[in-house]
């Protein structure tokens, strides 16, 4: 043990309500590693097991306006600029243009500088609490390397809480996580949640993403889900969508046993969003069963289980119109956002 | 002044130990000339039983041992054996009745065997076993494991040489016998348990019983605790019946073999007491 | 919950009306089948009337005839021996391996062409969910013949010596669990060695196989290559006693096989026997959780648990026993019941009204023994033939239902404290087919792997099937091998072996390879080996 390691960490109330009061970075890592570990092939099997059901029909057209209503739409490139960001909360209002009754997404996903300009285009239909509200989440953290020093991160999540963020996606600091250093993770996403706190003492949902693209092995997505969750995170979710691998069925399903262990254990409910590489109706059919079947049915509602995509809306629009109307749609029938 | 000649009480050999038969009874052994040689133990049920618990409880051990230890094992019979060479030759031209060079090149065949067989101890599993690719990710291996334990019927028309191929083989893969000699001629079997006795070789992996096939090998046959039943000496009983009492327990059962080339070495007479495992464990990297 | 189709789930969320997890009927188009209503006999490449008395086979979820099944009685087994002997001696063996190849190739193209087909068949004549017929029995049986098709012109290299020799005809008697995949273990590996064969499908589930007779046809294999006789056991009986059958191969219950090997004594048939088993699935307290609760639901539950390397007794760590428990039974709950022919069912229907019985009074027995009977939660359709899977907790080794082959979606819960408990209780059985174990640590697993006596071992994984994996069991679950080299091998004898006469049961495959030592007083001229028939056989 080195000195360091016998440092108290940053106090969490799950963390010590499981691990206990003395939390260190020795006990949170003996913690982690006795976890059971993950059998890869397995999990595919299971993962390729579930994506095999067919959903058809009445079923079908359920999860097409489910999916709908669990994505946040998302826009994340150097080049966003206000009509850009303008022009995807339009999309978010009104996903389709040529049918009313298809829902709203559950939010919009930009980076910390266009909140205030997601927030001023979306006006009485911000945050989960208005009729048919649509909730502003920022990424922050240095998003997406997470390369910077946990001041910078502080303040890039504080100026987007301030400018009006329901949300925050954090990263982690996976060199940290890969080099072993558990209680630096620990204590940053501690950090990151006291930062999400708003003057009214309420708090911007936490999400922390663990980019399981650079994790690289299911045990190290499995620990750093639990870490995060025993952190404070209110969701885990899987990827920056800037790292390959992304979002993955099996990496989901992992995630999802994790949060199904943690309702076991504690009766709380964390939720999970699979971000970065889905983009069509049929694999987004395959998480809905992978949620109802492993998590429960109770986690498909929007503040337990988001998708992060972009180009996925629309392809579930054409499915959706396909079903109303008898016949294939096509591209020019949805409207680029 | 003459010396009186110390004669061999003819014992069987059991768990590494030479009993007489429980029942007390003995046969005469004869010369060919008809002169007495000995009596030798007629082993009983019982001691079929007997032997069966001491085999069976001699597996574990002797299946543990790794096959170069086997193979040590069984040249160090070898060994033994040439350096009592002259008694067996005394032994098989005083009951066979054959001349000393016939003899001795029954022994000389004999001791070749067990080196013969002795080598295969830690090769057989590389020519009987093999990886299989399957199409999926996982490790899968196929190895041929012993099959437990083995009773056998030596070859009737042979005192050591027969006796000698029909359980070396079963012994390289790790397998424990129980083995009736020839009834004619069960001397060199008994010198043989000698040999064996002090041969490294555990007690309980060669059992060796005189007397009757005929009486002895139903009780074998029918034994639940046997796995396989070799019949290779017993053209001359009724040894269908013996195969169907074996079927009971789905022993696995090699018929009789004669002629001069019954029971000629092959890795088939090893391959024949072995199982094959299969073992999958699934491979990832993540 | 039941909806229209019949398919049920267990888990309506709390205070909602509907569930996603009804999904809506999703089931597989019958319209792709076109089947007959009557069948009759498959000899010397034509469909011809049996002289038995002819039977219906149903389908065991709905309990309705699908069609008129011939039975084969003597004269008809001697008919399809006689034909499988000639094309024998007159096509099959006169023709080079390569060619051989070439019509397994085809028929295991022909079996994926067909696929759809088959799955669909298979589904209603024995009940199996259609995600696994398709998903495993099909694509699995075409990849039978596909890897042994590659066999037939490599045969020197199966481990008998240079030219080896087909044995001659194959009888051959396949259960009801994996209709189809039997035929393929069966017929594959007889063909690509120069055998002919006479295979005889279980009487409840002899659809497939006359499917594949078609596929034979369209093959163009020589008449009397392969030869389909359907009917019940007598038709069986008739089959492996028959005289000029060389090689048995048969799979089902211990019972059976047993009456065989006492039927073949004495003569000079080689067999392989692929019995019963009570497959123990041992899971470490380092197992990796989630996916051995997933092994130990597919161990037992994969197939309606009609599997005879079905891991029926779990043997779980104590220390996380109740552990394991709860998530099963969790799991359990979202297993879905019902259509066979329903792309999302997990469990369909056993197979027999029999099988069902017998399933129902050993789960008494548990009951009656003390053992604590937990059921998973599900309606069951009315027609048909069902049973819920059922776990028992309590169960003792002397227990009736931790020893005896159960062939249902029934699991036995047993723990143990150490690892030497483990293999301990594990070997305490007759059988000796197949294991689990599920444990993080390659140490341990290999280890308990090497004292396992089974002829299958899965580690971390359960129920796995490949056509280059040998299959086939210790102990009174049968000799023989079935898949890979070793399965080949059980079809051929060495060049230099006498005709149709070599040592009978051979446990492990790799026959003679004339290795030459002196041997004493040798007699190069002596030609007999082996003994012929003497003694009565009983």
């Amino acid at each position: 043990m080195t000195l360091s390691s016998s440092t108290p960490l940053a106090p969490a109330a799950r963390a010590i309500d499981i691990i206990g009061a003395d939390l260190t970075e020795a006990s949170l890592t003996r913690y982690l590693r006795g976890l059971p570990t993950v059998d890869a092939v397995g999990l595919a099997a299971r993962a390729t097991d579930l994506g095999s059901r067919s959903i058809k029909t009445t079923s079908k057209a359920w999860a097409l306006d489910k999916i709908i209503s669990l994505i946040d739409l998302t826009t994340l490139e150097g080049a966003d600029t206000p009509g850009k960001v303008r022009s995807l909360v339009a999309k978010a209002l009104t996903p389709d243009a040529s049918d009313m009754t298809s829902p709203r997404v559950a939010a919009v996903c930009v980076y910390g500088d266009m909140v205030a300009t997601a927030t001023e285009a979306l006006g009485n239909s911000k945050g989960e609490h208005a009729p048919g509200g649509i909730n502003v989440a920022a990424v922050a953290t240095a998003f997406p390397s997470g390369r910077a020093s946990l001041r910078v991160k502080l303040a890039d999540v504080a100026d987007a809480v301030d400018a009006g963020a329901d949300e925050i996606d954090m990263v982690i600091d996976r060199g940290a996580f890969l080099a072993g250093n558990y209680g630096r993770v620990f204590d940053e996403i501690v950090a990151v949640k006291a930062a999400c706190q708003r003057p009214d003492k309420s708090y911007a949902h936490l999400k922390v993403i663990l980019e399981t693209g650079e994790l690289n092995t299911y045990d190290n997505v499995k620990r750093a889900s639990w870490l995060a969750i025993l952190a404070g995170g209110d969701f885990i979710k899987t990827s920056t969508g800037k790292v390959a691998p992304a979002a993955t069925l099996p990496v989901t399903l992992l995630m999802l046993q994790v949060v199904r262990d943690w309702h076991r254990l504690t009766g709380e409910r964390i939720g999970v969003k699979p971000a970065g590489g889905i983009r069509t109706s049929k694999d987004a059919i395959k998480y809905l069963v992978a949620v109802a079947e492993v998590a429960g049915e109770e986690w498909l509602e929007p503040h337990l289980f988001r998708f992060g995509a972009s180009s996925l809306l629309n392809d579930v629009l054409l499915q959706r119109q396909k079903i109303s109307t008898g016949h294939y749609s096509a591209a020019s029938y949805v409207t680029i956002d | 002044m003459t010396r009186l000649a110390i004669p061999k009480t003819y014992k069987l050999f059991i768990g590494g130990k030479f009993p007489r038969s429980e029942s007390g009874r003995v046969f005469e052994i004869r010369s060919s000339t008809g002169e007495f040689l000995a009596n030798a133990a007629k082993a009983s049920r019982k001691d079929a039983r007997d032997a069966v618990v001491a085999a069976r409880s001699a597996v574990s051990g002797w299946s543990g041992a790794t096959g170069y230890n086997r193979g040590q094992v069984l040249y160090r019979v070898a060994e033994v054996l040439e350096g009592r060479r002259d008694q067996f030759i005394a032994e098989i031209v005083s009951i066979e009745g054959v001349t000393a060079a016939a003899a001795a090149k029954q022994v000389d065949a004999a001791v070749d065997r067990w080196v013969w067989y002795a080598g295969w101890a830690d090769k057989y599993v590389q020519v009987a076993g093999n990886a299989n690719a399957v199409s999926g990710p996982y490790f899968n291996i196929s190895v041929p494991e012993p099959t437990g334990v083995v009773a056998i019927v030596a070859p009737q028309d042979s005192s050591l040489l027969g006796i000698t191929s029909a359980i070396a083989p079963a012994l390289v893969s790790g397998n424990a016998v129980i083995v009736i000699a020839s009834e004619r001629f069960p001397l060199s079997a008994i010198s043989l348990a000698e040999v064996l006795a002090t041969s490294d070789l555990p007690g309980g992996v060669v059992n060796i019983l005189t007397g009757s096939p005929a009486e002895i090998t139903p009780w074998l046959a029918s034994h639940a605790d046997v796995n396989a039943l070799d019949l290779i000496g017993a053209a001359d009983l009724d040894w269908i019946d013996l195969e169907i009492a074996a079927a009971e327990t789905l022993q696995r059962v090699m018929r009789p073999e004669q002629g001069a080339d019954a029971a000629s070495p092959s890795l088939s007479r090893i391959t024949q007491f072995t199982e094959t495992k299969t073992v999958w464990h699934t491979k990832s990297l993540i | 919950m039941t909806s229209t189709n019949g398919t049920t789930s267990n888990t309506p969320p709390a205070g909602q009306k509907s569930s996603f997890l009804d999904y809506a009927p999703a089931p597989e188009s019958t319209a792709i089948l076109n089947l007959k209503s009557e069948y009759g006999l498959f000899i010397n490449g034509e469909f011809v009337d049996g002289h038995g008395t002819s039977f219906t086979t149903i389908s065991p979820s709905t309990e309705k005839t699908i069609a008129t099944i011939s039975a084969a009685d003597a004269s008809d087994v001697d008919a399809a021996v006689k034909a499988a002997r000639r094309a024998f001696d007159r096509s099959w063996s006169t023709i080079s391996g390569r060619e051989r190849g070439k019509y397994l190739f085809r028929i295991a193209r022909l079996l994926q062409e067909r696929a759809r087909e088959f799955a669909v068949a298979e589904s209603l004549d024995n009940g199996k969910p259609i995600k696994e017929s398709r998903d495993v029995d099909v694509p699995l049986a075409a990849a039978w013949f596909f890897y042994y098709a590659g066999w037939a012109d490599k045969l020197d290299h199966a481990g008998l010596g240079a030219n080896p020799r087909a044995l001659g005809v194959a009888g051959q008697v396949i259960p009801w669990n994996f209709p189809l995949l039997m035929l393929a273990w069966k017929i594959a590996p007889a063909l690509a060695a120069g055998n002919t064969v006479v295979l005889k499908p279980a009487e409840t589930t002899p659809l497939t196989a006359l499917l594949f007779a078609e596929v034979v046809q369209q093959a163009g294999l020589p008449a009397g290559v392969v030869n389909i006789l359907t009917g019940a056991g007598a038709t069986g009986q008739a089959l492996v006693t028959h005289p000029d059958v060389n090689k048995v191969a048969f799979t089902g219950s211990t019972a059976v096989g047993r009456l065989i090997a006492r039927q073949i004594a004495g003569t000079d048939k080689r067999v392989t026997l692929e019995l019963g088993g009570k497959a123990a699935n041992i899971v470490f307290d380092d197992a990796p959780m989630d996916e051995a609760i997933e092994g130990i639901v597919n161990g037992i539950f994969f197939n309606q648990g009609h599997v005879c390397c079905a891991g029926s007794r779990l043997l779980v760590q104590e220390n996380i026993h109740d552990e394991v428990v709860d998530r099963l039974k969790a799991r359990l709950t979202t297993l879905r019941i019902g259509d066979p022919l329903d792309k999302n069912t997990d469990i369909g229907a056993i197979n027999s009204a029999a099988q069902l019985e017998r399933i129902r009074a050993l789960s008494k027995v548990g009951e009656d023994e003390g053992a604590v009977r937990w059921s998973a939660p599900c309606d069951l359709p009315e027609k048909g033939f069902w049973f819920a899977p059922t776990i028992f907790t309590n169960v003792s080794t002397s227990h009736r239902i931790a020893r005896e082959e159960v062939f249902g979606p029934v699991l036995s819960v047993l723990s143990f404290r150490t690892p030497e408990e483990a293999i301990a209780k594990a070997n305490n059985t007759p059988y000796g087919l197949s294991a689990g174990i599920w444990s993080d640590k390659g140490s341990r697993v290999l280890a308990v792997a090497d004292k396992l006596r089974a002829g299958v071992i899965w580690a971390n994984t359960f129920n796995k099937f490949d056509p280059a994996s040998p299959f086939g069991g210790f102990k009174e679950s049968g000799y023989g091998r079935e898949g890979g080299r070793h399965g080949l091998a059980a079809y051929l004898a060495p060049a230099e072996s006498r005709p149709y006469a070599a040592p009978a049961i051979q446990a492990a495959a790799v026959e003679p390879v004339a290795i030459e030592t002196p041997v004493a007083d040798a007699d190069p001229q002596t030609p007999t080996k082996f003994v012929r028939r003497k003694g009565a056989n009983k």
